[in-house]
């Protein structure tokens, strides 16, 4: 017998002690269809929706997403840099439902309650579950900069939900004269997409360059460090020298209040005018989570590092931006390969089985021009502290990489984007 | 011992699928849960519908050798050389033959 089919030999053995001991099959939905529940049709819930189906096709799985299209975060950048139009980064659940037999519900989680088991939602429907999966996102933190609500954001958009506030900030940007300074304002860790705010002002910077090329981007940063900041500099410098600026938190680069009517922005002492200001505010997990009592005092979803279980309710998972992932970084990618491990924990457990190996990937490029592409990747397991990435692997690409590389990532870049949509929505 | 190992098994099978109607041998997740996350770039199944190469079509050999060659750096990519470090050799076979086996 060889190692793997030793394992599944313990595996099953250990399966079928937890049946005997009760003296019947354990499973939890023993005589008819286990019903998972799935809130949120964003990398995550799509991806564990679809991926619950493929381990078990046996299940009756119900998404619950409150829009009838789903705009990608990622690649919303390249909207914004002229790159796409909207239609690119738009999907819709068709397939998940007509090939993959998943419920759609258009509507919004309301209430939990973790004790019935039961999800009430706005339209008023109350849904029973077996197993809950939360994948709701982030949600901002209005007025933690002062004086930018949600009002204050049909002004200086975020643009951190993608939809609505992308369109906004590109007609900004198309209306706004040569000469005029974009600002955007990154907060401080954690938040959604730890490279997106430096891929936007590149993607900006891109079209300003073409179009508007006395403007300047300003970005004013809550923090003194940025994810693949070393490659994002070099490529400033290389690209953009005259457009882009980066102020740190240490040089009074945070933004802490705001006047939209103005549109001016306090950093430090200083109010400085922006003709565009794109503020990401700070983050926590999103509505359903926090209202639900699902998380920790700094407003994210505490899990257990295996199963995403959460460790607050029993049968309740939560997965991407929401949860707390031990090293993984909140991205679409991430989110997705939660996702996937999630549907496969809850199908092992339900069959009373145990996933033997716990194994996700995050891997994210970024696009400083149409042809200049840079990435960070890493292979996640679980440690002794929760989930982290495998020492010796993973990383962002060599500082002097040729240019021949920089090409192919940013090819791979769009490569990745047909992929993961295809293996989310498809 | 390994053959009488698989004995014991067949028979506990054998009494199980009696005694449990409806439950069958535990699954094995392992290839499922090393393979998954590389759909996040080469697409469903390995089948890519963009820039990044696809997977299927390439027997388990071409896949595995690659990966050996990337996490030994004897082939220069982009991505992979620092993803292909993430596994073990018999990880990266696992993985392979997961891949090949897909239609």
């Amino acid at each position: 017998m060889n190692n793997i089919s030793r394992r599944r030999f313990i595996q099953w053995l250990g399966a079928t002690s937890a049946l005997g001991a009760l003296g019947a099959p354990s499973l939890a939905f023993s005589g008819s269809k286990a019903r998972i529940v799935v809130v949120g049709g964003g990398f995550g819930g799509a991806t564990c929706a679809k991926y619950l189906k493929r381990f078990d096709p046996s299940l009756d799985v119900t998404l619950i997403e409150q829009d009838r299209q789903f705009y990608t975060c990622p690649f919303s950048n390249t909207v914004l840099g002229g790159l796409h139009d909207m239609d690119f980064i738009r999907h819709d659940y068709d397939k998940l439902q007509s090939k993959h037999r998943i419920t759609l519900i258009q509507d919004k989680a309301s209430t939990l309650d973790p004790v019935k088991q039961t999800l009430r939602t706005t339209a008023g429907r109350v849904l029973s579950y077996d197993r809950l999966v939360l994948s709701p996102g982030i949600d901002f933190r209005w007025n933690a900069i002062e004086g930018y609500d949600p009002a204050a954001s049909t002004i200086m958009p975020h643009a951190w939900k993608a939809g609505e506030q992308t369109r906004l900030l590109r007609r900004q940007l198309r209306e706004m004269r040569d000469g005029g300074v974009v600002v955007i304002a990154p907060p401080a860790n954690p938040f959604r997409c730890p490279p997106g705010p430096y891929e936007r002002a590149s993607m900006i910077a891109h079209y300003l360059k073409q179009h508007k090329p006395r403007s300047k981007v300003l970005i004013l940063d809550a923090k003194d460090h940025f994810s693949k900041q070393t490659l994002f500099q070099d490529a400033w410098d290389e690209f953009y020298p005259d457009i882009i600026e980066w102020v740190p938190g240490s040089q009074d680069g945070k933004v802490t209040a705001v006047d939209p009517k103005r549109m001016t922005v306090m950093a430090g002492d200083e109010k400085i005018k922006a003709d565009v200001a794109n503020i990401i505010p700070p983050q926590l997990a999103g509505d359903i989570a926090h209202r639900s009592g699902l998380t920790n005092d700094k407003g994210w979803c505490p899990v257990n590092q295996k199963t995403f279980e959460s460790t607050i309710y029993k049968n309740v998972h939560v997965i991407g931006d929401a949860s707390i992932a031990g090293k993984m970084p909140k991205s679409g990618f991430a989110a997705s390969s939660q996702g996937k491990v999630c549907a496969a924990e809850i199908v092992a457990a339900l069959h009373g089985d145990t996933v033997g190996t716990s194994s996700w990937v995050n891997t994210c490029y970024s696009l400083i021009t149409p042809d200049y592409g840079i990435s960070v990747a890493a292979v996640y397991r679980l440690g002794d502290e929760g989930i982290v990435g495998v020492k010796g692997a993973g990383g962002v690409g060599p500082r002097d990489a040729p240019r021949s590389t920089r090409r192919m990532e940013a090819i791979y870049a769009e490569g990745w984007y047909q992929s993961i949509m295809a293996d989310i929505f498809g | 011992m390994k053959q009488k190992s698989c004995i014991t098994l067949a028979a506990l099978t054998t009494t199980a699928a009696l005694l449990l109607p409806g439950t069958t041998l535990a699954t094995d997740y392992r290839p499922a849960m090393l393979a998954n996350p590389c759909a996040g770039c080469h697409g469903p199944d390995g089948d890519s519908p963009g820039a990044i190469p696809s997977l299927k079509g390439l027997s388990a050999d071409e896949i595995a050798s690659s990966m050996k060659a990337y996490k030994a750096d004897r082939r220069k990519g982009t991505v992979m050389n620092r993803i292909a470090k993430g596994y073990t050799d018999e990880e990266i076979d696992l993985m392979a033959s997961y891949f090949a086996r897909k239609p």
